[in-house]
This record gives C-alpha cells, sequence and structure tokens, in this order.
C-alpha cells in the first residue's frame, strides 16, 4: 500500500472491474443457458457471487490496509454468522413445515 | 384519536402512577430551577462525552429501570400468592409480565453493564477515552430515549401485552390491536441502534487504546470479558433490528412476514428472535464473568487461576452462543435431526462454563480470601449460578424439554441464571468499583444486610418455583384454581419477592446514606487491587491517566505496588499536553428527534415519524459539518489538577 | 492519541492520523453487522420463497435485461469509485470530485431502474401486501435501495466539505469511508442479483 506508486495506471481497479463483469455474464449463463441440474446451477452461482465479493474485498476496498488482520477477522467472522443465519433458517424452518404437512 | 384513548384510565393503580410521575417532574424541575442548576446540567451531563459521566448515567438510569421492573414483580407476586385473587385481570397482568421481562433485559441488565463497561475499560486499559466520545453519547442516549418511549406505555396509550418474546399471531394486529405492542417494536429498535453502537465502539477501544505493552493476554479479564461482549453485540443485535423492523411493516404497513394470511410465517419470529435472543443472553452474562473474575481475585488476594483457560472459554462460548437458538422453542415440532443437533451444542456450553466455575474456585483456593460486600456478592453467585446451570443443562435435553417447556421451571432456571448472574454481578461491580468514581466506599454493615436479604431472598422466591414446575403450574397465567395445590409454594415465593424488595431499597438507602456519612478515602487504591484502574486517584481526572503507564505483565498495578514504584512522580515526570474531545449537544437532541419519531410511529401519524426522521438526519448533517477538533490540557493545568487530588495521598 | 502527528510517507493520507486509524477500523466492524443485518434479510427472504399466496410468482415477472442494466450500472459506478479514491492518492482534488460525480450520477441511474421495475411489479399485481414472498421482496431490495440513497446524500455532503476544504486528513478519511460503504453495497447487490433474480429465474 505504498503511497507513492499511485501516478501509475491503476491496473488494479480496471482489472477488477473486467474480473466482475465477466463473473456476473457467466453467472448469467450458467443459471439461464446452460443444461446443467438446478443443484449445480445453485452451486456454481453462489460460488461465482462469492469471487466477485473477494473481488470488491480485495480489488476495490483496499482491506488489506491499515487494521488488515483485524479487518479481515471481521468479515471472515461475518461470513460465519451469515451462513450460520441463512442456512440456520432455511434449516430449521424448513424441518418446521415439514413436520407440520 | 380520543383524548381517554390516548391516556390510560380506569385503573386505580395507574392513576397513583399518573400522580407520582407528574410530582416527580414538577419536583425535578423545581429544584433544579430553585438552584439554578439548569445550565450545570446541561453543560456537565447533558452535553457530556466523558465515559464515566456516561457510565454513571448509564447506571443510574438502570437502577430506576430496576425500580421499575422489581415494582413489576411484586405486583405479579401479589396476584399469584392466594389463588383465584382478582387484583388484576388477566389483561393487566399479561402487561405487567411484558414489561417486566423487557426492562429487566434490556432496559435494566444491559445498561447496569455497559456503565460499568463504560467507567471501568478505559481506565483498565490505561486510555484516557473510548475510540469514539461522541458516538458514546450517542449510544447512551438513545438508549435512554428508547427506554423512556417503552416506559410511557402504561400511562400513554396503553403497554405490550404479548410478552417480552412477542409471538406471533399474539403480537399481531388482530390480537394486539393498538399503540401497545407498537411500544415495544419502537422502543427496542431506538435502544438498539445504541447497543451496536456500544459494540464497535468498545471493541474498537480495546483493540486499538491499550497502554503500551499491554499485549492482548496481558488483558484484564473484565476487559477481555467486554471485548468478547462487544463482537457479540456487533453481530447479533442487527438481527433484532431486522426481525422488529419486519414486525412492525406486518402491523403498520400490512406486509406478511408473520401473519397467518397470505403465506406470512409466524413460526420465523420466534427463529429471528431468538437468533438474536439466546447471543443477547451472553451479552449479559460474560462481562458478569469478568466482574466476578475481577473481585474473586482481589479479595483472594492472588491472581486469577487458569487466565488462558478463561480467555479461551469465553471465546468457545461466544461462538456457541450464535448456535444453539433452536432450543428456545423444541416444541415448535421441528424434526428430531434439527432438536438433537441444537440439544448437543447447548449441553456443550456447559463445558467452557464449568471451566470457568473451577476456575473462579482454584483463584480461591489458598488465598487470603478477605469477606466484604463485593465479595459476598461474588462468592453467593457461584453456588446460585450452578443450580441456574445444571437445570439449564436439564431443559438442553430436547425430549425432557416437553415437559418442561412454558412451566414455571423454566421461570426458576432462568431467574437463577440471571439474577444469580448477572444482577449479582451488578451489584458485586457497583460495590468494588463504587470508590473508584465518588471517593468514599459504600457502607459495609448496610451493604451486608442488603445482600442477606436480598440473596435469601431470591432462595426462598425462586428455589420453591422448580417445584411449582413439576406441579404442572404453567407460566404467564394470571391466576390458578384453589385445589390446584399450588399455593404453598406461592406463598413462600412471594415471601422471598417481598425480602428481595427490602434488600433493593436498602442497597438504594445506602448509596444516599454513603453519600452523606462515609468517610472519604485518601488513597486511589481501597482495595489492595491488581490492575490499572486503581493506579488512578479517586475521583478520576478527567483525562485519566497525566502519563500513560507501560504495562510489563498480568496484574500491572499490583506488580508496580510490589516494587514500590508511583504511578506518578510530578517532578521527575515530563507530562505533555492532553488532546481532549468537545462536548457536543449534538447526541441529546438527536436521539430526542428519535423518540419524537418513534412516539409517531407507535401511534401510526406518519407525518410525526417522518419529521423524526427528517430532524435526525439534519443533526447528522450538522455533525458532519463540524470540525471537532477537540482542545488541548495544557501541562501547568494537569500539574495543578493532579497536585490537588494528590494532596491527601502525600 | 498525541497531538502531533507526524508524517508517515508511506501512508495515504487517509491514514495519518490516530483519529482516522479508529474511525476506518471501526466502519469495517460496522461493516461487519450490516453483513448480519442482510444475512437476516436473506434469511427472511429464502424462508419465505414460494410464499405467494393468490400473487404472481417472480417468475413470471423478472426480466433478465432490466436486471442486467442496474447490475452493471452498479458495478460500473463501483468501479468508478474506486478510480475517484485512486486520484485521491495521487493528491488529485479535481479527479477525486470528477469519478466521485460519475459515480453519484451512476448511483442515481441505478435507483431510477430500480424504482422504475418496482412500479412495473405493482402493475402486475405485486405488492409489499400481496404475498409473504413479496412482502420479503421488497423489504430486502427496498433496504438496499434505501441504502444506496443514503450513500449518494452522504456522498453528496462529502463532495461539499472537499470541495471546501480540499485534501487532507479528515476530507481524504471521510472520501475514503463513503467509498468503503458504496462498494459494500455492490458486494450486497452481487448477493441480491444472485440469490434474488437468478435463482428466482431458475425455480
Amino acid at each position: 500500500m505504498a503511497g507513492n506508486n499511485h501516478n501509475k495506471f491503476p491496473w488494479n481497479h480496471v482489472l477488477g472491474f473486467i474480473f466482475s463483469i465477466v463473473l456476473t455474464l457467466l453467472a448469467v449463463w450458467a443459471a439461464l443457458y446452460s443444461s446443467l441440474s438446478i443443484t449445480a446451477i445453485v452451486w456454481t452461482i453462489v460460488t461465482l457471487a462469492l469471487l466477485q465479493a473477494a473481488v470488491q474485498l480485495f480489488m476495490f476496498m483496499h482491506i488489506g490496509e491499515g487494521e488488515g488482520k483485524a479487518q479481515k477477522g471481521t468479515i471472515y467472522f461475518s461470513a460465519f454468522i451469515a451462513v450460520v443465519i441463512v442456512a440456520g433458517s432455511i434449516w430449521v424452518m424448513n424441518a418446521m413445515m415439514h413436520s407440520m404437512m | 384519536m380520543k383524548l381517554d384513548e390516548f391516556f390510560v384510565t380506569g385503573d386505580p393503580l395507574i392513576y397513583g402512577a399518573d400522580v407520582s410521575i407528574i410530582l416527580s417532574m414538577i419536583g425535578v424541575v423545581f429544584v433544579l430551577t430553585k438552584y439554578k442548576k439548569w445550565g450545570w446540567l446541561w453543560k456537565e451531563w447533558l452535553t457530556t462525552v466523558d465515559h464515566k459521566k456516561l457510565g454513571i448515567m448509564y447506571i443510574l438510569s438502570a437502577v430506576l429501570m430496576l425500580f421499575r421492573g422489581g415494582v413489576d414483580a411484586l405486583l405479579m407476586r401479589a396476584q399469584l400468592t392466594m389463588p383465584e385473587t382478582e387484583f388484576l385481570d388477566s389483561t393487566h397482568y399479561n402487561e405487567i409480565f411484558t414489561t417486566h421481562g423487557t426492562i429487566m433485559i434490556i432496559f435494566m441488565a444491559m445498561p447496569f453493564l455497559i456503565g460499568l463497561m463504560n467507567v471501568v475499560v478505559p481506565l483498565q486499559i490505561g486510555a484516557r477515552d473510548v475510540a469514539y466520545p461522541f458516538l458514546n453519547a450517542v449510544s447512551f442516549w438513545t438508549f435512554f430515549m428508547g427506554a423512556m418511549l417503552f416506559n410511557i406505555s402504561f400511562v400513554i396509550g396503553g403497554s405490550p401485552g404479548a410478552g417480552w418474546t412477542s409471538y406471533v399471531p399474539l403480537a399481531g394486529n388482530e390480537l394486539s390491536p393498538g399503540p401497545g405492542q407498537n411500544y415495544y417494536l419502537l422502543g427496542l429498535q431506538v435502544a438498539g441502534i445504541g447497543t451496536l453502537l456500544t459494540g464497535i465502539n468498545f471493541l474498537v477501544t480495546i483493540l486499538k487504546m491499550r497502554a503500551p505493552g499491554m499485549t492482548l493476554m496481558r488483558m484484564p479479564m473484565f476487559t477481555w470479558s467486554s471485548a468478547i461482549t462487544c463482537i457479540i453485540i456487533i453481530f447479533a443485535f442487527p438481527v433484532l433490528t431486522v426481525a422488529l423492523a419486519l414486525m412492525t411493516l406486518d402491523r403498520i404497513f400490512g406486509t406478511h412476514f408473520f401473519t397467518m394470511v397470505d403465506g406470512g410465517m409466524p413460526m420465523l419470529w420466534a427463529n429471528l428472535f431468538w437468533l438474536w435472543g439466546h447471543p443477547e443472553v451472553y451479552i449479559v452474562i460474560l462481562p458478569a464473568f469478568g466482574i466476578f473474575s475481577e473481585v474473586i481475585s482481589t479479595f483472594s488476594r492472588k491472581n486469577l487461576f487458569g487466565y488462558k483457560a478463561m480467555v479461551y472459554s469465553m471465546v468457545i462460548i461466544a461462538a456457541l452462543s450464535f448456535v444453539v437458538w433452536v432450543h428456545h422453542f423444541f416444541t415448535m415440532g421441528a424434526d428430531a435431526s434439527v432438536n438433537s443437533f441444537f440439544s448437543v451444542t447447548t449441553m456443550a456450553i456447559s463445558i467452557p462454563t464449568g471451566v470457568k466455575v473451577f476456575n473462579w474456585l482454584f483463584t480461591m483456593y489458598k488465598g487470603r480470601i478477605k469477606i466484604n460486600t463485593a465479595m459476598l456478592w461474588s462468592l453467593a453467585f457461584i453456588p446460585n449460578f450452578v443450580i441456574g446451570g445444571v437445570t439449564g443443562v436439564m431443559l438442553a435435553m430436547a425430549a425432557a424439554d416437553y415437559q418442561y417447556h412454558n412451566t414455571y421451571f423454566l421461570v426458576a432456571h432462568f431467574h437463577y441464571v440471571l439474577i444469580s448472574g448477572t444482577v449479582f454481578a451488578c451489584f458485586s461491580g457497583l460495590y468494588y468499583w463504587y470508590p473508584k468514581l465518588f471517593n468514599h466506599k459504600l457502607n459495609e454493615t448496610l451493604g451486608k444486610w442488603s445482600f442477606w436479604l436480598f440473596m435469601i431472598g431470591f432462595n426462598v422466591c425462586f428455589f420453591p418455583m422448580y417445584f411449582l414446575g413439576f406441579a404442572g403450574m404453567p407460566r404467564r397465567v394470571h391466576t390458578y384454581a384453589e385445589g390446584s395445590g399450588w399455593f404453598e409454594l406461592n406463598a413462600v415465593a412471594s415471601v422471598g419477592g417481598v425480602m428481595m424488595g427490602i434488600g433493593f431499597v436498602i442497597l438504594v438507602y445506602n448509596i444516599y446514606y454513603s453519600i452523606r456519612y462515609e468517610p472519604r478515602l485518601t488513597t486511589g487504591d481501597p482495595w489492595d487491587a491488581r490492575n490499572l484502574e486503581w493506579a488512578t486517584p479517586s475521583p478520576v481526572p478527567y483525562y485519566n491517566f497525566a502519563k500513560i503507564p507501560e504495562v510489563r505483565g498480568l496484574d500491572e498495578f499490583w506488580r508496580m505496588k510490589k516494587e514500590g514504584k508511583k504511578d506518578l512522580d510530578l517532578k521527575k515526570d515530563k507530562l505533555e499536553p492532553i488532546h481532549m474531545p468537545d462536548y457536543s449537544g449534538v447526541p441529546v437532541i438527536m436521539s430526542t428527534f428519535l423518540f419524537i419519531s418513534g412516539f409517531g410511529l407507535v401511534f401510526e401519524w406518519i407525518w410525526m415519524g417522518v419529521a423524526g426522521a427528517i430532524g435526525v438526519v439534519i443533526t447528522m448533517i450538522m455533525r458532519s459539518f463540524d470540525p471537532d477538533e477537540g482542545y488541548h490540557v495544557e501541562v501547568e493545568e494537569i500539574k495543578e489538577i493532579e497536585e490537588h487530588v494528590r494532596r491527601e495521598e502525600a | 492519541m498525541g497531538h502531533t502527528e507526524t508524517i508517515d510517507p508511506n501512508k495515504p493520507l487517509e491514514y495519518q492520523t490516530e483519529k482516522s486509524r479508529l474511525n476506518i477500523l471501526g466502519f469495517w466492524i460496522f461493516l461487519g453487522a450490516e453483513v448480519a443485518l442482510f444475512a437476516t434479510l436473506f434469511a427472511t427472504y429464502f424462508v419465505l420463497t414460494g410464499r405467494l399466496a393468490d400473487g404472481p410468482g417472480p417468475g413470471e415477472l423478472f426480466e433478465i435485461k432490466g436486471v442486467l442494466i442496474e447490475t452493471f450500472i452498479l458495478l460500473t459506478s463501483s468501479f468508478t469509485c474506486g478510480i475517484a479514491i485512486h486520484e485521491m492518492r495521487r493528491g488529485s482534488k479535481k479527479g477525486l470530485m470528477i469519478w466521485f460525480g460519475l459515480t453519484l450520477l451512476l448511483g442515481l441511474g441505478f435507483l431510477y431502474f430500480e424504482i422504475e421495475e418496482f412500479i412495473h411489479y405493482v402493475h402486475e399485481g405485486a405488492t409489499i401486501q400481496t404475498s409473504a414472498y413479496w412482502s420479503s421482496f421488497f423489504t430486502l431490495l427496498g433496504t438496499h435501495g434505501a441504502h444506496v440513497s443514503l450513500g449518494i446524500g452522504w456522498m453528496i455532503m462529502i463532495l461539499i466539505q472537499v470541495a471546501r476544504h480540499g485534501l487532507n486528513t479528515t476530507t481524504t478519511r471521510k472520501a475514503f469511508i463513503i467509498s468503503l460503504y458504496w462498494h459494500f453495497l455492490d458486494v450486497v447487490w452481487i448477493f441480491i442479483f444472485t440469490g434474488v433474480y437468478l435463482m428466482g429465474m431458475v425455480m
């Protein structure tokens, strides 16, 4: 994060931008135009979304700068919490609905 | 809306409350005006960003809320002492147990602990204030306004009555019409903002503002427990924010998240509520563990046994606290795999907790134990909390929970953990740190009276409830039949409740008594304690440390005393000007607008909600354009202050 | 908090004071809380998926074209926002203001298309009151949209301050923090795009 090489061309940002467009188009293709099974589609597009989030975090948001360790720790832990909240709720609520049928 | 719908009417109890509220408001205004204290109130307290003053205001509000919640509790005991009593009707009883639970958790336990965190954490880590003093004031005032919004419900508009868990459909529009339930939603929402900000503020403070040399593994245990608590707050409170917002949308804007029609899913509310609610339990217990660690170590005159094990078990508890929430609704009908999973994670929490209990016991082992009121509260915690914990493991077994669920067994369990854990810790911490703030101790004789009355009363009140649960008495019933066989134990419990009430009154009287009659201290370290907060003179100068201490290990202050080193030598030490933040009126004004906005939404007056929100935005913009440069305390002034506060010590 | 901050030439301007470093870390932690907030909204959305009552389903109403336009606008705004910070670190006040200005325009464009889309759904009989599914859809997207609107207002405030005071330790910190917020909203949108639109069209 040296401050003196900012006169160069912002390759990082341009690459990140290209990545995010390519990843978006790939996801659209996988979801709407491929012949993958639904499970495979879900896994593919979720993986592509995670990759794209990483592009934002590392190439645009400079997550490693400053308190890099604490910042990364926060985001990783929040990802864990997000998985608990989303997957946990789906699992528990589906189990409820299932046993009510 | 007619005036007699706006004000709650028809109940003599409420009229009594009306009169006493009006009288005490007139009294406050009269005293402030007579002694010309309005300017003082504004300059010294309403606009303060000093963590010690904010801490005092937090604790004062918490004691006030403990009074309100306690009155609710005694009203419930009065109603339940005899079978078929007609003192409170069922609606009124519902409202009282709802406000009792909500106030005790959100507006008493949390602010009491956050107040102690405010007072102690910056001092323990050798910092001059928190990371964001301005935000700290915003936190306090949003909490305070949220609490007031919730509390006025019983005289204006009517109280919520669907339990502190507010399960739908009971809390929905059809079964709880009117403003009561909206008070619950908006009061908690407003206070929740403050709590989240506190979490971020104190985590950054602890991560970044420790004195040089204080590595993470040299932090005092209360600071550790506060840091872990902050992490839980940061990730749990947004869930509550969303859950409350969704129910508000359901009630005011006609959405269908939790409704019975159009695809709504009432069970989802329970799921979201407890996704926050279980971590919340640890938010109010971990700081308590930190307080007990400090007090037990100080009065055993030994360092804390198993420091690392204490830290790791708190980390494990924090992580597990996010994956146990379903044990609050085992009986809602999930399948066996879900219930077993959450049963196992729940029981797993007892392992790190058990580790901590043994560590406290080993800290005392072979220590030269000094018994005083602060230590008594901590000593009493251990056996009482173990009773609560063991019955918790019984509840954790999903199959057995089908028997205990919604009975007084559960009521007894969570009062045993919350009172002997959180409330005992608050009292212990109050007795322990009070001299740091006010330069005199609380009276020991009165303290011991209040301790024994409260502690024995607590057991007399709640131990019988386990057996009422076994006898099948469900919670949240406003009365019971003559032939149910529940009368004797209920009568015993009520006696205990009265004893706790008297214990509380003595505690409050003790504060008044001690301010008037207890001798002033001549030292900043009245307990011969171990951590840096005691290295400062009492009362603490507003900049805390004239010179930031260097830390070389655990229990740094103890080490300094053993080496005969002074924390500050005014002749030799070179002082530097200290940068301090400016006081600001923005937090209290911003929070008042939040209150207005919330009040408008409670009555579904959208224009008022919007007007308040605009006020909030305008104050935020004002803040954004405020250069906020603070000021410097010059060396001369520091010397003068230090000489003054240390004169008696010399 | 020493009052004589020494300038470290290896660090950008927004990291020069202790206060700035504290604020940037604090904002990252706040973003962690925002993750939990949006995760709860996503959980609600997924649990209520398929609960349509008598209303229309997402498969009937979603159109990939409009969604892709919104997505590319937002992705581009994240890029321009990144360039703005790059320009700021080159010491170019003008560059920062131009690229932030572009970001603002793209943000407004995104809001325009999103509101158009919502109006279209309402005309087709899918309102926030229609069914549990549409309640959760509008709440999730509305919360994101409200964040974008707030971000636009906030960025305007920062632009005014940069215009007035130029680039100093305070204004660069504020600009950097709003850029973090803006990128974060893009991250949330990626998951909305994937979890709501693509999955909605697949299922």
